[in-house]
């Protein structure tokens, strides 16, 4: 116990070293802004994980959440003035509810059925920020003012940095304490038995129904605050890709690993950046490297790699 | 006071009657047995009694409440444990996680409380994981404490689930075929586990192919035949009636 305790601490250690010093070599606006929108991925891909790679259910449909907020934001903020901090917990709160009153028809299903409804829910949202025009812009999207708490305005990459640096670390606090907890291994079970976990008296419906909220309230707040970062949205970014792009960064960093998910951000949201390089071969390459990654990594680069550690730590006991 | 009561139980598959008109009662402190047939509807009513299925008519009653249509999770919280014929173990947590997630409802599931991970989360768990401990050592599963479930062998798993099932503090257990797949040795072993278990009160109820073991630990069996029963009665009276040896003994003598 004490050692789980001691390895959790130093995982967040590293974590927040890393977010502190990594600015030291991060040397334009650019680079920052790279970091930033890695960190609001990783965000996201946290709390999915928690819904794909814990509890293995599947959403196909969260950037509708993002979507919904970020343009609940960019309305309230921009058209009426509202505070950013009040419309960013107004939106989560809606996102919350709108979560909880589909999640229980929606989480009935299972395996490809429920990757169709969450499908078909993303869609939706989609499709009526498309259409109502005058309210949102439709597609040609609309333009957010900055994020601002009291006289403090955010506005460069730079400044954004800190705030999604603190956020994402509290993001991992956040996963790690809820799996290591009687909720988490609730969650976990319903993984990997419903039935069991029930006769065990597990409501499975309250924790997929839980996890599900949580997972779509963590892409809510990303959305406010992308909103304001970018400065302009459009229902592109509530579109199914971004759905999809976020299940990848799951299941490639490593289901039910939450250092995973940050690692599958990091990867899908730099990775295409450094391939520009290439050019035409852009594409290419990066479903190359996806397609390696799987075959050589098949359960995700943080738990495959952990335990090719595990089996050489063993290995170097075994022949002292 | 009797701890169960199946009262004209039915259960249809389109058609078909997987359990017809079933009446029984289960007293508190006995290893009581079904036994019948391959499709006689013993899993069935397992799960007729756990809340895995709806019944089509009937009503089942634990501790004189009515409890038909309730949900296993609700049932588990009235103090009602099982184990299952194919295994349902978490293979994606370890041993020892298994059985805590048997705790589960003895435990502070707070969300709030979880994420924010009070004090009162940590000693919860470490309270939890001694008991978890005793539970597996008690079914003879030490030397698997710090193990993945994945990469148990069969038999060790079998008794996971009866700890899992223990630490959950049922006063009612059932246990479907819990010597199934085993060896005459390990059969034994469980043998013991079931007896341990009852003597520390725990009421059990047994489905189990495993004739001499049936014969030898239960006060009570039950004998189902095409979903209706056949008789009931102390092993001695079961062991001598007609209906059972030609339905389902006379095969053997």
């Amino acid at each position: 116990m004490r050692s789980v305790l001691s390895s959790r601490w130093a995982g967040l250690l590293l974590l927040a070293v890393v977010i502190a010093l990594l600015p030291l070599g991060l040397k334009n606006n650019f680079q920052f802004d790279i970091a930033v929108r890695i960190g609001f991925n990783a965000i996201v891909v946290i709390g999915l994980n928690l819904l794909i790679g814990y509890a293995g259910q599947i959403s196909l449909g969260h950037a509708g959440f993002l979507g919904l907020a970020a343009y609940f934001s960019a309305i309230t903020v921009t058209r009426y003035g509202w505070p950013p901090l009040v419309s960013l917990l107004a939106a989560a709160t809606l996102v919350g509810l709108l979560a909880f009153i589909i999640a229980r028809p929606v989480l009935r299903l299972k395996g490809h059925y429920l990757a169709m409804a969450t499908l078909g829910l993303g869609i939706i949202i989609s499709i009526v920020l498309n259409q109502e025009a005058g309210l949102t812009g439709g597609p040609d999207g609309m333009a957010v003012d900055p994020f601002t708490i009291g006289a403090f305005k955010l506005v460069k990459a730079r400044e954004w940095y800190w705030l999604v640096g603190a956020l994402l670390w509290l993001a991992v606090w956040l996963s790690l304490n809820l799996i290591d907890s009687p909720v988490g291994r609730a969650l976990r079970a319903v993984h990997g038995s419903e039935v069991a976990a029930e006769v065990v008296g597990v409501d499975t419906t309250r924790y997929k129904v839980m996890v599900f909220v949580l997972s779509a309230v963590f892409a809510s707040v990303v959305g406010s605050l992308q909103a304001h970062y970018v400065s302009f949205i459009s229902p592109q970014q509530a579109g199914f890709f971004q759905s999809v792009e976020w299940v990848i960064m799951v299941v490639l960093g490593g289901m039910a690993s939450t250092y995973g998910a940050v690692i599958g951000a990091v990867i899908l949201t730099a990775l295409p950046q450094v391939l520009t390089a290439l050019e035409d071969y852009e594409h290419m390459i990066f479903g190359l490297i996806m397609m390696l990654v799987m075959i050589l990594l098949p359960k995700g680069i943080v738990p495959s790699a952990g335990a090719l550690l595990r089996r050489v730590s063993s290995k170097a006991e075994g022949g002292k | 006071m009797t701890l169960l009561n199946v009262e004209n139980l039915s259960k249809e598959f389109g058609g078909v009657h997987a359990i017809s008109d079933l009446t029984f009662t289960i007293n508190p402190g006995t290893i009581h047995s079904i036994i019948g047939p391959n499709g006689a509807g013993k899993t069935t009513l397992f799960n007729l009694i756990t809340g895995v299925y709806t019944p089509s008519a009937g009503r089942v009653l634990f501790q004189d409440q009515p409890v038909t249509g309730l949900r296993p999770n609700e049932l588990a919280a009235r103090g009602m444990s099982r184990t299952f014929q194919n295994l349902q173990i978490f293979m994606n947590m370890t041993a020892l996680e298994n059985v805590l997630v048997g705790r589960h409802l003895h435990l502070n599931t707070g969300i709030l409380p979880s994420l924010f991970r009070w004090p009162a989360i940590g000693r919860g768990d470490r309270a939890a994981t001694v008991m978890a401990k005793d539970l597996m050592a008690f079914v003879g599963l030490e030397k698997y404490i710090g193990w993945d479930a994945d990469a148990m062998p069969y038999g060790a798993l079998k008794r996971l689930e009866i700890a899992r099932a223990l630490a959950a503090e049922p006063k009612l257990l059932l246990l479907d075929e819990p010597a199934a797949g085993l060896n005459a040795t390990e059969s034994r072993e469980i043998d013991e586990v079931i007896k341990k278990v009852a003597a520390q009160g725990v009421t059990v109820v047994l489905v189990e192919h495993d004739m001499k073991m049936v014969m030898e630990i239960s006060d009570h069996i039950l004998v189902l035949d095409y979903g209706r029963k056949l008789t009931e009665g102390t092993p001695a009276e079961v062991r001598q009636n007609p209906d059972v040896i030609a339905a389902y003994l006379g095969q053997v003598g």
